[in-house]
C-alpha cells in the first residue's frame, strides 16, 4: 500500500538511521543487548532499542510485576534502571561491538528530565538515535500526564527536540482521543519518526484474594492480544503523516510485521515475543 | 546458556497431580549445576504465551528429568506430552547452590517439589548429609526414594501425620538440631514455600550457620532482560551502613544466601 521495499533488500532507512533491515527490538524486553547476546547474533538486527533510561536511577515497582493474561501480559516494571551516566559507562561499550544501531529510549518525570536526559546522548559514540517514551502507563508523576495530553506531549517533545541533533523517535500510547491528531502534534513539533505503539493500560484481579494481581494495581498490556490495536493505529497515523513509522505491538511472526509494513510502517519491533521465542 | 530442542524421553505419572517429565537434552544436562533451572515453551497451551520454569531434578547421561506438579494451563499441558514430541528449552538458567564445604554437614530442607530443586545438590555434594522433606500430606511427599538411594537420611513431616512426624518440617528440623553432635557444623539448603525458608533463615542466623534457598518467582524472559522476577537484597555500603537492591531471581538467583534476603511482609 506504502512504503515499496528499497530495491537491494531488506535494508531500510529510518530518518536517517540505516538499517539491514527493518526489525528492531522493543525497549523494555531486550534488556541492553548482552542479555540476549547469548542466545542470538546481534549483528542479525535491525536496530536495538534499549530498556527505558532516564536522567537518574529508577528503582521501579515492587512486585509481583508481571502477570500472563490471555494471549498477552500485563506488566508494572516501573521503567527501574540505572540512570543515564551507569548506562553509558558500564552497559553502552558492550553494544558498540556490533554491527547494528543502537537506539537509547528515554524518558523523565519532569520537562526539565526530558531535556536533560535527551542532551546527555549528543555525541555519546554509539547511540545512533533517541526514542522518547511519554506513553510510559505506570509512572503516576510523569509518564502517563505527558503521553495523553496535547499540551504536555508538545512541551515534552520540544523540550527533547532542542537538546538534541540525534534522529528522534517519538513512542506513542495506544489511547488517545485521536492518533492523527497526536502524530502530527509529534511531526510538527521535531519529531524525526513515531513509535506505535506502547502498552496498552489494563488490570488483572486475583478474585479468590480478591485483589489486583499486580502490586502496582495497573499495568499495560502487551502481546498477541493487543496486535489488531495497534495495526489500527498504525493505519491511522500512517495515513496523518509523512515521517516514517515503527510498528509494534503483538507480533509473533513474519505475518504481524508484514501487516504492520502494509497498514504503513516502514519499520517494527519485537516485544514480548522475545520472552518465548528463540532463534533455534 | 543456550536454547536446546529437546525431545520427549519419557512422562511417568507419580499420582496426586505430579509428574516426572524427562527430555533429551545433551548439552543442558551436560553442564546444568544444582539449583539452575530450565525456561520451557510448552507447546499446546490454550492462551498462555510465557514461558515456565523448572528447576533441574535430575540430569544423567544426555536426559534430563523435571518434577512438576499440574497446577494451571501450561502444566496441563505438559502433562499431556508424549515421547518424541519437541520441547523449547533454555538453559541451563540462573546461578544455583554452591558446592558445601568439607567442614560442613549439609542438611536440605524440601517443601513439596522443593526436592526438585534439591536432588543434584545431593547427588553432587562430597559428603552425605540428611534432608527434611515436609507436606501437608503424605502424597505431596515427593521423591524421597531418590535421596535415600544416595544414602542420606530422610526424615518427613506431614501436617496431617501421613508419613513421619506430624507437623512442620521446620519441627523436624529443630529435632535433628537438638540431637546434633557439638562438633557438627550444619550449612542449610532449602527449598519450598517462603514462609518455610524464612522458618529455615531464622535458625541458621539463631545458630550462625549459613543457608541456602531457592526463590520462586513469576518470571517474564528468564534471561535478565524484563526485569519482572525482582527480590529485595542487602547491599553493603562502604561506610559499614546498609541500603537495598533489586536482584534477579532469574539471574543473580534464585538460590540466595539467606542473610542477604528483605523478606516481604507477606512471606
Ligand atoms: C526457579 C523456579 C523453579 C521452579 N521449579 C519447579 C519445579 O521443579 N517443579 C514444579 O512443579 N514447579 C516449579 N516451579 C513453579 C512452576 O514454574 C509453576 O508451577 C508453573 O509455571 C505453573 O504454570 P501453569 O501454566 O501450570 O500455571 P498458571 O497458574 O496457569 O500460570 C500462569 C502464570 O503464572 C506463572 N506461575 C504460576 N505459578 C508459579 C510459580 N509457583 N512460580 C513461578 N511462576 C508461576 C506461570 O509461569 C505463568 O506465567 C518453579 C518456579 C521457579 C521460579
Ligand atoms: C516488560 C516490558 C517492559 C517494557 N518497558 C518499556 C520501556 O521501558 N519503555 C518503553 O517505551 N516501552 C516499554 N515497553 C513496551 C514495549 O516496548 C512495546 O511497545 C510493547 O510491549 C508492545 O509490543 P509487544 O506486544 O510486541 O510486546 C515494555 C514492554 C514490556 C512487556
Ligand atoms: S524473568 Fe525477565 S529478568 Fe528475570
Amino acid at each position: 500500500m506504502i512504503n515499496p521495499p528499497p530495491s537491494g533488500g531488506l535494508a531500510v532507512n529510518l530518518a536517517g538511521i540505516a538499517m539491514k533491515n527493518p526489525v528492531m527490538s522493543a525497549s523494555g524486553t531486550f534488556g541492553y543487548g548482552q542479555e540476549f547476546a547469548r542466545i542470538l547474533d546481534l549483528n542479525l538486527m535491525g536496530a536495538i532499542v534499549v530498556k527505558g533510561i532516564s536522567p537518574r536511577p529508577a528503582s521501579g515497582n515492587s512486585t509481583p510485576r508481571m502477570v500472563e493474561t490471555p494471549a498477552g501480559l500485563i506488566n508494572a516494571i516501573g521503567l527501574q534502571n540505572p540512570g543515564c551516566d551507569t548506562f553509558i559507562a558500564e552497559y553502552l561499550p558492550f553494544l558498540r561491538q556490533f554491527q547494528t544501531p543502537t537506539i537509547v529510549n528515554i524518558w523523565g518525570t519532569t520537562l526539565a528530565d526530558y531535556a536533560e536526559i535527551a542532551g546527555r546522548f549528543e555525541g555519546v559514540p554509539g547511540v545512533h538515535g533517541l526514542e522518547l517514551n511519554i506513553s510510559c502507563p505506570n509512572i503516576k508523576a510523569g509518564g502517563m500526564a505527558f503521553g495523553i495530553q496535547p499540551d504536555m506531549a508538545r512541551q515534552a517533545i520540544k523540550a527533547a527536540r532542542r537538546a538534541t541533533r540525534l534522529p528522534l523517535i517519538v513512542k506513542l500510547p495506544p489511547h488517545l482521543f485521536s492518533i492523527a491528531e497526536f502524530a502530527r502534534l509529534a511531526e510538527d513539533n521535531g519529531a524525526d519518526a513515531l513509535s506505535i505503539t506502547n502498552s496498552l493500560p489494563a488490570m488483572a484481579v486475583d478474585i479468590e484474594q480478591r485483589r489486583p494481581i499486580l502490586a502496582n494495581i495497573t499495568g499495560g498490556l502487551t502481546g498477541p492480544a493487543i496486535h489488531p490495536v495497534a495495526l489500527k493505529l498504525v493505519w491511522d497515523a500512517a495515513k496523518a503523516v509523512k515521517i516514517p513509522i515503527i510498528g509494534m505491538g503483538g507480533i509473533v511472526s513474519a505475518r504481524e510485521a508484514l501487516a504492520f509494513i502494509l497498514a504503513g510502517a516502514t519499520a517494527v519491533a519485537v516485544g514480548t515475543a522475545s520472552f518465548t521465542d528463540s532463534p533455534r | 546458556m543456550l536454547t536446546e530442542i529437546t525431545p520427549v524421553v519419557r512422562q511417568q505419572g507419580l499420582g496426586h497431580d505430579y509428574y516426572l517429565l524427562t527430555l533429551h537434552a545433551p548439552e543442558i544436562a551436560r553442564t546444568v549445576q544444582p539449583g539452575q533451572f530450565v525456561h520451557l515453551r510448552v507447546p499446546g497451551m490454550e492462551s498462555g504465551i510465557l514461558r515456565r520454569p523448572f528447576s533441574v531434578f535430575k540430569a544423567e547421561h544426555d536426559e534430563l528429568t523435571l518434577l512438576y506438579r499440574v497446577i494451571g494451563q501450561g502444566t496441563n499441558a505438559m502433562r499431556r506430552l508424549q515421547p518424541g514430541e519437541e520441547v523449547n528449552l533454555l538453559g541451563p538458567l540462573g546461578h544455583g547452590f554452591p558446592p558445601i564445604e568439607q567442614d560442613k554437614f549439609p542438611v536440605l530442607i524440601a517443601g513439596g517439589y522443593g526436592a526438585a530443586a534439591l536432588y543434584l545438590a545431593a547427588a553432587r555434594a562430597a559428603r552425605r548429609g540428611m534432608i527434611c522433606m515436609g507436606a501437608s500430606t503424605a502424597t505431596d511427599i515427593l521423591c524421597s526414594r531418590d535421596f535415600q538411594d544416595l544414602d542420606w537420611e530422610v526424615r518427613l513431616a506431614t501436617e496431617d501425620g501421613t508419613a513421619g512426624t506430624r507437623g512442620l518440617v521446620t519441627e523436624v528440623l529443630d529435632q535433628w538440631l537438638a540431637q546434633r553432635p557439638e562438633n557438627c557444623i550444619p550449612e542449610f539448603l532449602a527449598c519450598g514455600p517462603n514462609g518455610m525458608l524464612r522458618a529455615v533463615s531464622r535458625r541458621a542466623q539463631a545458630g550462625g550457620w549459613r543457608a541456602w534457598v531457592s526463590l520462586d518467582r513469576h518470571m517474564g524472559c528468564g534471561m535478565g532482560a524484563c526485569l519482572a522476577c525482582v527480590q529485595k537484597v542487602r547491599k553493603p555500603k562502604p561506610d559499614g551502613s546498609e541500603e537495598w537492591q533489586w536482584v534477579r531471581l532469574c539471574t543473580e538467583g534464585p538460590v540466595f544466601e539467606s542473610r542477604d534476603i528483605i523478606w516481604d511482609e507477606n512471606d
